[in-house]
């Protein structure tokens, strides 16, 4: 009998066959391969960010270093490039009327959905930490990392945290997805999706910076793609990440509930 | 499903989008073994009431059955046996004819991918299923919509003006189709524009405009209502329409030296006569039936009952 394991994996799929899907995992590709050929070409580190001042020290540094680049823009770009897009394309191809007379619920073909735009986020995010180890490790060396707390760690422990660091960094990923989920469910329209979640996320990073806000700070979902950072306090700092859990499941299921009534209940009148 | 339930029950209907009453008190009962068509001009309400009937809208009142099983309340359990497109049949472009008949495959489940070669051959599409349907024409796509709900194994099949995009042969082909699923107890809704096709290929008809079911009955019921008129062709056409109108025939018009009324089989038989009588040649009487298209237009054209449209060339006198 088709379920949510049926549409998942045709989603993906469709995912496979379409250009937008691989403009996001370039990016990935790309950015710890340009940081790191700027770091060969130039001198100097990103010192104002944590971690930036290791990045010749140990390559382990470089994909945490990314991960606070990444979290201002280009994450929530390449989430929303598919979250804002999954259930808007349906609408843009006229395909809702053919899926939805088939044998397959609303609910499964939704819950296809939204696991497919996290697990491509997810996939974007693990490329850009692979190949962020990887080239960062050939510049820098698989060196051990000195922690937040200033503790040296050995460089296999470095890697395992820097692995937790991107699993805890998909909790905003994952509020990202729904965000965009619903913005793609209301508009119908995935120019309007994918640039209205990457607003929302811009847009919180600028009430995070505004005078007299500054008590909003930690319940902003900006500041969840920061919460790894407790990983490399000793001992651990479970507070960040536990923040960022129950921020995150705010924003996030809010929206998925949203998303899931507008596609389950809506009329397809067109296409 | 309950037993005896029909094809496609629907009671009074109604879809309002704000002011505007898209389908208003539709009732429709498609029986098994029905071709039945679904007629009416372009924003009358077809299209609307098929999404209704496939849970595709949500009727602002009334409700539709599908083998008893009301979309609305079971969701995809009341489409069991049921498949079609309204409006074109739409695909993912960036997917081949194959790949998008392997995924609505794999969300009806059952037998239903290893059915794709066959509908492909039958579709004439098997040398393009490799090719992505954004390159596709209108016709190829229409046929992949034949092929996909043909793999459902459907009891009952929706089309929504299949037709379209087609060219003659094509539109032959579908006729075949059409008769061949028929054939093999599948029960058939139609909608079209296409007349003479819903004459030829359906046993019942539905008229609809402006939302309202106009006529809903046997096609052969409904060319009886309508009765015969006659063409003939006289050696003097002034003097035969002066007979005519005298003898009261009805709709009287004449062109050239052809004249073309309404008369009983009685009242034709005293007219040609009294033509004889009066020594006017009569050179041919042909008897003609009402077609479906003459009905719709009377059914559906501003002003409601309209007399039968005269020939080319022909001038009303009455």
């Amino acid at each position: 009998m088709p379920g949510v394991l049926t549409a998942y994996a045709w989603e993906l799929r469709k995912l496979v066959h379409q250009k937008r899907t691989f403009l996001g995992l370039g990016a990935a590709l790309a950015v710890p391969l340009i940081f790191v050929t700027a770091l060969t070409l130039q001198g100097g580190s990103p010192n104002d960010v944590a971690f930036g001042k290791y990045v010749r020290e140990s390559g382990l540094a470089i994909p945490l270093v990314l991960l606070l680049f990444a979290s201002i823009w280009l994450f929530p770009l390449v989430t929303a490039l598919v979250a804002g897009d999954i259930i808007a394309a349906e609408d843009h191809n006229g395909t809702l009327k053919t899926i939805f007379t088939r044998s397959l619920d609303r609910g499964h073909i939704f819950a296809g959905k939204a696991l497919a735009a996290l697990t491509y986020a997810a996939a974007a995010l693990f490329l850009m930490g692979s190949v962020a180890v990887v080239a960062g490790s050939l510049k820098s060396g698989f060196n051990s990392l000195v922690s937040l707390s200033g503790d040296r760690v050995s460089a296999p422990h470095a890697l395992g945290l820097v692995a937790a660091s991107f699993a805890v960094y998909l909790i905003p990923i994952a509020s990202v997805v729904a965000i965009g989920l619903l913005l793609s469910a209301l508009t119908r329209n995935s120019a309007a999706a994918v640039v209205g979640t990457l607003m929302t996320a811009l847009l919180m990073q600028l009430i995070g910076i505004l005078p007299g806000l500054g008590s909003l700070q930690p319940y902003l979902l900006t500041t969840q793609f920061s919460a790894w950072q407790g990983f490399f306090q000793t001992p651990t700092d479970w507070t960040p990440i536990i923040r960022a859990v129950w921020v995150c499941a705010l924003y996030g299921l809010p929206c998925l509930l949203g998303a899931y009534l507008i596609f389950l209940r809506r009329d397809v009148s067109g296409g | 499903m309950s037993a005896g339930s029909p094809p496609v029950e629907a009671r009074g209907l109604v879809k309002r989008y704000g002011h505007v009453l898209a389908v208003d008190g539709v009732d429709l009962t498609v029986s098994t073994g029905d071709i039945y068509g679904y007629l009416g001009p372009n924003g009358a309400g077809k299209t609307t009431s098929l999404r209704m009937l496939l849970g595709l809208i949500t009727p602002t009142a009334g409700v539709a059955k599908l083998f008893g099983r009301d979309p609305m309340v079971m969701g995809r359990r009341a489409l069991e046996g049921v498949a079609g497109f309204v409006e074109a049949p739409r695909f993912y472009p960036y997917l081949t004819g194959r790949k998008n008949l392997e995924l609505l495959a794999a969300f009806d489940g059952g037998d239903a991918a290893s059915l794709i070669d066959e509908m492909l051959e039958a579709v004439d599409l098997a040398d393009r299923q490799r090719d992505r349907v954004g390159t596709y024409s209108h016709g190829m796509k229409q046929r992949l919509g034949i092929a996909a709900s043909l793999i459902r194994r459907p009891r009952l099949l929706i089309l929504d003006e299949p037709n379209t995009g087609l060219d003659p042969a094509g539109m032959r082909d579908m006729k075949v189709l059409i008769r061949r699923l028929a054939s093999e107890g599948i029960t058939v809704l139609l909608s079209s524009h296409q007349m003479a096709d819903v004459e030829e290929l359906c046993n019942r008809v539905a008229i609809i405009n402006r939302g309202r079911i106009l006529y809903e009955g046997q096609v052969a019921t409904l060319k009886q209502s309508l009765g015969t008129w006659y063409t003939v062709r006289t050696s003097d056409p002034e003097a035969a329409e002066r007979v005519g109108l005298r003898l009261g025939l009805d709709d009287v018009a004449r062109g050239g030296d052809e004249l073309r009324f309404g008369a009983s089989e009685e009242t034709v038989e005293r007219f040609v006569a009294e033509l004889i009588r009066e020594g006017i040649g009569v050179r041919a009487l042909v008897p003609q039936q009402a077609t479906l298209e003459d009905l719709f237009f009377q059914l559906t054209e501003p002003g409601g009952h309209q007399p039968l449209a005269p020939l080319p060339g022909l001038e009303a006198v009455t």
